[in-house]
């Protein structure tokens, strides 16, 4: 018990360990009742059973390629619009007084209540849903940016202007290396809000898509199919996740903060 | 090394910060020759680090010139650095990095900024840190990095705003000694801004004391002592009771009107930072 990262190890095995018992469990007693019986399918034995199969079919592949695609697209879409302006936030207090209303209006929005408003507007479903991501994404990307914009330290323009620095240098050296750290950090939340959008979104027209398998898995009641979907719903969600903070550690700079 | 710095020769500078506002300094004049040390002394207030800041090129006078070998300054300048009470570190950068960064943002190919760091780093003794976080290093080591950082530019006049202010006596008192001997070495300008009359007798070749709202040069006093400087020295302890009792008299000369110390003295970071847009 000494070995501090062996307990840590120990702690997280036994925390997925303790969900999946939970599963099994719930899974043993609707097998068992009559009158739930039909549905013992959603259990983690027979769950476990047909992710082989859908694994060779090529079906979680293409579900999950199909998926993050979007994601992707999306993310892209919330980073590319999100740092700059959340770069203008923090730096100018205009642009800031002026902003701040609309964008927090706008941040309270649940982002799916825009799906009838992007259905009208774009002509696919796929643009559809990559809207409702970006949508989505863009508030904790711009506001974290905003936040460690607001912590650059005036004095470092000042100490790099005094060494011959241009406008594009102070950009490039000190803003975004200054801001790494916590614009991954709003990348991070935006993907957690992102993936959690997407598999709804997806319950729309389109045909791929892990939202969609779950949907079509529904309609033919194959329910170990469906949990096997949100099963790969989590686990993917958690690599992302563990790859950000991977991304947040090595772009770290504020040593024991 | 030989003589390395240039010639200032300040005319007529007047400072107000804003149009309506008061007048932070007023017709000051100032020459140096090349390779000189002046010590420009006064309490807070008085405006002293505002004409460093105008001498740097981070501010601009409202009135008056500044020629640095007959080259008006109108702007920041690798040639002319300057150095702030606080190192001001870029923490996402190792030592050699933060030390480089200026060569960085000129034309400098990867090797030369590497030979240029090195030779920096060796001449404030951190030869071993080039890859250390600044975060790890003491108050003193990270001032000896700005320093560095300073001197990597080759500059031909190093301004200093009260840069040991913040550190111990005994880290204050080895930097004091060491950018003496490095300048003087190079053969390059030092202006250093300070309320602290030993670090003046003991770094300077020349001690101005500015006093007065608004603020002007009232004495001057030649310090012509030999180096290595030891506090301790009788000749350095004689020099500094005169240089006191010419600060004292001055104060009491220009006595500070109740209430308006301070109000000009900080250059407000806010005041530089806009000026950059």
């Amino acid at each position: 018990m000494g070995n501090p990262v062996v307990q840590r190890r120990m702690l997280k095995v036994s925390g997925l360990a303790i969900l999946l018992a939970l599963w099994w469990i719930g899974g043993y007693l609707i097998a068992r009742n009559p009158a739930t019986k039909s549905f013992a399918s959603f259990g983690l034995v027979p769950t476990i059973k047909v992710i082989p199969a859908l694994w060779e079919a090529g079906k979680i592949q293409s579900a999950v390629l199909a998926s993050g695609r979007r994601l992707g697209t999306g993310l892209l879409i919330a980073i590319v619009i999100g740092v700059p302006i959340g770069i203008l936030v923090g730096r100018s207090k205009r642009f800031r007084n002026f902003s701040n209303s609309p964008f927090q209006f706008l941040r309270m929005i649940s982002p799916l209540s825009w799906t009838p408003l992007a259905v009208l507007v774009f002509t696919s479903w796929d643009q559809s849903i990559v809207f409702l991501i970006a949508i989505a994404s863009v508030w904790p990307v711009m506001f974290s940016t905003a936040a460690g914009l607001a912590k650059v330290d005036p004095a470092w323009f000042k100490v790099a202007r005094n060494l011959g620095a241009k406008p594009r240098h102070l950009l490039t050296r000190i803003i975004l290396p200054a801001i790494t750290f916590d614009v991954l950090t709003g990348i991070r939340l935006a993907l957690g809000v992102a993936w959690i959008v997407l598999v709804p979104a997806e319950f729309l027209g389109v045909t791929s898509g892990l939202g969609y398998a779950i949907e079509n898995a529904r309609e033919g009641m194959e329910y170990a199919h469906l949990m096997a979907y949100v099963l790969v719903i989590g686990a993917v969600g958690y690599v992302l996740d563990g790859v950000c903070v991977m991304l947040i550690r090595r772009f770290s700079w504020r040593h024991g903060n | 090394m030989g003589i390395r710095g240039v010639q200032i020769k300040i005319e007529g500078l007047t400072h107000r910060y804003s149009s309506r506002g008061p007048v932070t300094f007023n017709r000051v004049d100032l020459e140096a020759k090349p390779g000189e040390a002046l010590a420009i002394i006064g309490r807070s207030g008085c405006g002293k680090s505002t004409l460093l800041h105008i001498i740097a090129g981070l501010l601009r006078p409202t009135e008056g010139t500044i020629r640095l070998d007959r080259v008006l300054v109108e702007g920041p300048s690798p040639r002319w650095v300057m150095m702030f009470q606080a190192p001001h570190l870029f923490p996402w950068m190792k030592v050699a990095q933060n030390v480089g960064v200026g060569l960085g943002f000129g034309r400098w190919s990867k090797n030369e900024i590497r030979e240029r760091v090195a030779e920096a780093l060796r001449l404030v003794e951190l030869q071993g840190f080039a890859e250390s976080n600044v975060q790890d290093l003491s108050g003193g080591q990270q001032q000896r990095v700005a320093l560095a950082r300073s001197l990597v530019m080759e500059p031909e006049l190093l301004l200093l705003d009260e840069p040991f202010s913040a550190l111990d006596a005994f880290t204050r008192s080895s930097l004091q000694h060491d950018v003496r001997s490095i300048t003087k070495r190079l053969g390059i300008n030092l202006v250093i801004v300070t309320h602290d009359i030993d670090e003046a007798v003991l770094m300077a070749d020349r001690a101005l004391i500015m006093a007065g709202s608004p603020g002007s040069i009232v004495h001057e006093l030649d310090v012509d002592l030999p180096d290595p400087r030891e506090r301790e020295d009788p000749a350095v302890q004689a020099l500094r009771a005169h240089l006191m009792a010419a600060f004292q008299e001055a104060a009491s000369v220009k006595p500070h009107a109740s209430g308006d110390g301070g109000q000009h003295e900080s250059v407000s970071e806010d005041k530089s930072f806009a000026n950059m847009n």
